[in-house]
């Protein structure tokens, strides 16, 4: 079997992460700032999949059904969002939505 | 007994309440009767008083009651504790029986005003006051009464304040008053200082074993003393409050601007009297003082228009007899006039308040004329307080009080020709005064009509203050008349006896003098503005009448030395630094707000950035740990 080196794995995770992060940056589309999200997600669940290897322990891969359990849940809610703002504003641009804004 | 005394002040502070916090919800009739009927019990409680007190006399010339400790710290202890004599009695008597009378006259005079109720708290409030002044027995609680009824003095002056003349009347009032408690209360300081105790008869007690007569001390003391008695009183050089104060409804001016609060200072002097005869300087200064303010009033009501602003000139002239009382030593004599005095005073008011009244706010007398045939009631009861007030011998109470006052003025050992000189003509010009208010406002041909006739509820209070005007005299009749002492018997139980010079016996001359000079003033004021108004044009329209009328000025001597200096100073140290200061803390808070408002843009992506910004940071500085 292939043996990869802990730290090759923690920065793919890592890359996977920065990938997520600038997508969140730089799409306006909330529907791809979510998958943006999705992606910093699963890099963090991966990094638990990894330690839980190393150190051949369970905890990290019960932690990784907590994480997908609460994704799914956040997607749910997100998604609900993202239709009820799409319904107020015609659009799905982050930046037109601001109205919480200060007024100066 | 002493529950009794503890229940006097303490009733009509319950009224207060009751009136101030339910009053919105009662009927007039209710709260009126609240009003009234409250301080009628405290009348008759002090009748049952005076009762108990007459009897005990004379092993028991004083009742003290202990209601509970108010401080008690280091070494000041002052408890809430009121005692009774002879002459907190006088006082008591006149401010619950008069009091009364006029809360009775109110009841009708403001039936239709929109603030009944709040009018019948302040008024209790202050009757509750004045009698905690009259009746403590520590000079610290009779500070409180006193600051109490400045206050109610403050609040009934500007009853009606909506219109904006009113609450300047009424801050004038109550500033120009602090002016003398300032002084007071360091006066009070001082006493306490040196004695260690603020109950008035220790006081006393110890001051005349302590301080030697005319010691600095002692005369600075009087001399604060004096000028808080002074502001109160409305006498030289604090006078000018009192003729303004005439903008609060006529009860007011009766009860507090006449009867009762305005004679705190008389009550004050006569209550430290021990301390004013170690400063035998302060005393004669009295003594000038009450000579200079009656003839300085008395030459100011000679030329008013405004009938309220006559008797109030009218008030200040006869609170200077009572100071010149004071100053010569005659004690009995000033608290006696005091007594007359607020008889003959609230009757004049209350039924200057009718006439103003009827005549639908009519002040200016030039402008009435004619009521004597269309009020015969006021007509009458106004002639016979006006009498009273220009001493008409025999018959008035005040021809009693008077005399005495000018007869000790010249006999009594520190009195002297000068101040007796003062007096007479400061009676001349009582007479011509009160008679030429008669005059003018009753006789004549009429020029207003007046629009109601007044109920039994404000006429029935006048024609028991003209009886008193009139008989209220003889429980005091001198040697030559009568010789009748029943009342400064009982005052002597509290205040010293006046010493009069060796060899002066020729009272009845001098009462022949008065009695003539008065009767020259009524008639001299039948001539030159009844008979003949011709003669009496050239001073009308003459400038030093002008000048009398405004007071002697004093109003604009203030104003120049005082209120335009502080008002000038205030405009140009507008922006000092303790305004930088203030207006700094203000900037920057703003400053910081609009700061960190920037960063509340609304826009998500930005948010984002700065968690990741500040990821960045975090993870950079706990790396390079």
């Amino acid at each position: 079997m292939l043996t990869v080196s802990i730290e090759t794995q923690i920065l793919f995770a890592g890359i996977l992460f920065f990938l997520g992060l600038i997508g969140l940056l730089v799409r306006r589309n909330m529907i791809f700032m979510l998958m943006s999200i999705e992606i910093m997600f699963n890099s963090a669940g991966l990094v638990f999949i990894i330690a839980a290897t190393h150190w051949k322990q369970p905890d990290g891969q019960v932690m990784f059904i907590f994480i997908l359990a609460v994704t799914a849940v956040e997607v749910s809610i997100a998604l609900a969002l993202i239709l009820q703002v799409y319904h107020h504003f015609k659009t799905l641009d982050a930046d037109a939505v601001n109205k919480l804004k200060d007024h100066n | 007994m002493t529950t009794i005394i503890a229940l006097i002040p303490a009733i009509p502070f319950l009224s207060f309440l009751i009136l101030a916090l339910f009053g919105h919800k009662l009927t007039r009739k209710l709260a009126g009767f609240i009003g009234a009927g409250s301080i009628g019990m405290v009348a008759l409680f002090t009748f049952i008083v005076a009762i108990g007190f007459f009897k005990s006399l004379p092993e028991v010339k004083s009742y003290s009651v202990t209601i509970w400790e108010w401080i008690n710290t280091g070494n000041l202890k002052v408890d809430i504790s009121f005692s009774l004599d002879a002459l907190s009695l006088v006082f008591c008597f006149v401010i619950t029986f008069v009091g009364f009378l006029i809360h009775v006259y109110s009841i009708g005079f403001m039936s239709k005003d929109e603030g009944f109720s709040r009018f019948f708290a302040y008024m209790n409030l202050f009757i509750g006051s004045m009698l905690v002044l009259v009746l403590a027995d520590n000079i610290l609680l009779m500070y409180l009464g006193w600051e109490g009824v400045g206050l109610c003095s403050y609040l009934l002056i500007g009853f009606w304040y909506k219109e904006p003349a009113n609450g300047y009347a009424a801050r004038k009032a109550f500033i120009i008053t602090r002016i003398g408690d300032t002084a007071m209360i360091i006066g009070i300081f001082i006493l306490f200082l040196n004695f260690g105790t603020v109950n008035i008869n220790e006081l006393m007690q110890q001051a005349s074993g302590k301080w030697a007569s005319g010691s600095s001390l002692a005369v600075l003391t009087a001399a604060l003393l004096l000028c808080g008695a002074l502001g109160k009183s409305a006498q030289l050089p604090l006078q000018t409050w009192l003729p303004d104060a005439m903008a609060g409804p006529s009860p007011v001016s009766a009860l507090i601007h006449a009867a009762t609060m305005v004679t705190a200072g008389v009550y004050l002097i006569a209550r430290t009297h021990v301390l004013f005869s170690l400063a035998p300087v302060v005393q004669s200064a009295i003594a000038i003082i009450g000579a200079l303010t009656l003839l300085i009033a008395g030459f100011s009501a000679l030329a008013q228009h405004d009938l309220k602003r006559i008797l109030a000139y009218s008030t200040i002239s006869q609170i200077g007899y009572m100071f010149l009382a004071l100053g010569v030593g005659a004690w009995s004599a000033a608290v006696f006039h005091f007594m007359i005095h607020a008889f003959f005073k609230a009757l004049l008011f209350l039924g200057a308040g009718i006439v103003i009244l009827v005549l639908n706010e009519e002040h200016d007398i030039f402008k009435m004329g004619g009521l004597r045939k269309k009020m015969p009631v006021v007509f009458i009861t106004f002639l016979i307080g006006s009498a009273s007030l220009s001493a008409l011998p025999l018959i008035t109470a005040g021809f009693y009080s008077k005399d005495e006052i000018l007869w000790y003025a010249y006999s009594s050992q520190s009195g002297s020709i000068l101040l007796w000189l003062a007096g007479i003509v400061g009676a001349l010009l009582t007479a011509l005064y009160s008679f030429r208010m008669i005059f003018i406002t009753f006789y004549g041909e009429a020029k207003t009509e007046p629009a109601f006739n007044p109920g039994k509820l404000m006429t029935v209070p006048l024609i028991v203050l003209a009886v008193l005007s009139l008989v209220g005299g003889y429980v005091e009749l001198p040697a030559s008349i009568g010789n009748i002492h029943l009342f400064s018997n009982l005052v002597d139980n509290t205040l010293p006896v006046v010493v009069v010079k060796a060899g002066e016996n020729q009272e009845i001359l001098f009462q022949l003098l008065s009695a003539i000079i008065a009767l020259t003033g009524i008639y001299i004021a039948y001539l030159i503005y009844f008979k003949k108004p011709s003669l009496s044009e050239p001073f009308s329209h003459s400038r030093i009448n002008k000048y009398f009328e405004k007071g002697w000025g004093f109003d604009k001597l203030y104003n120049t030395l005082f209120v335009n200096p502080v008002v000038w100073l205030s405009v140009i140290d507008k922006n000092d630094f303790f305004d930088w200061w203030n207006i700094g803390i203000a900037r920057l808070a703003l400053m910081f707000n609009s700061l960190l408002s920037y960063a509340q843009n609304g826009k998500l992506r930005w948010y984002l950035m700065s968690f990741a910004i500040g990821i960045a940071l975090i993870l950079t500085y706990m790396l390079s740990k």
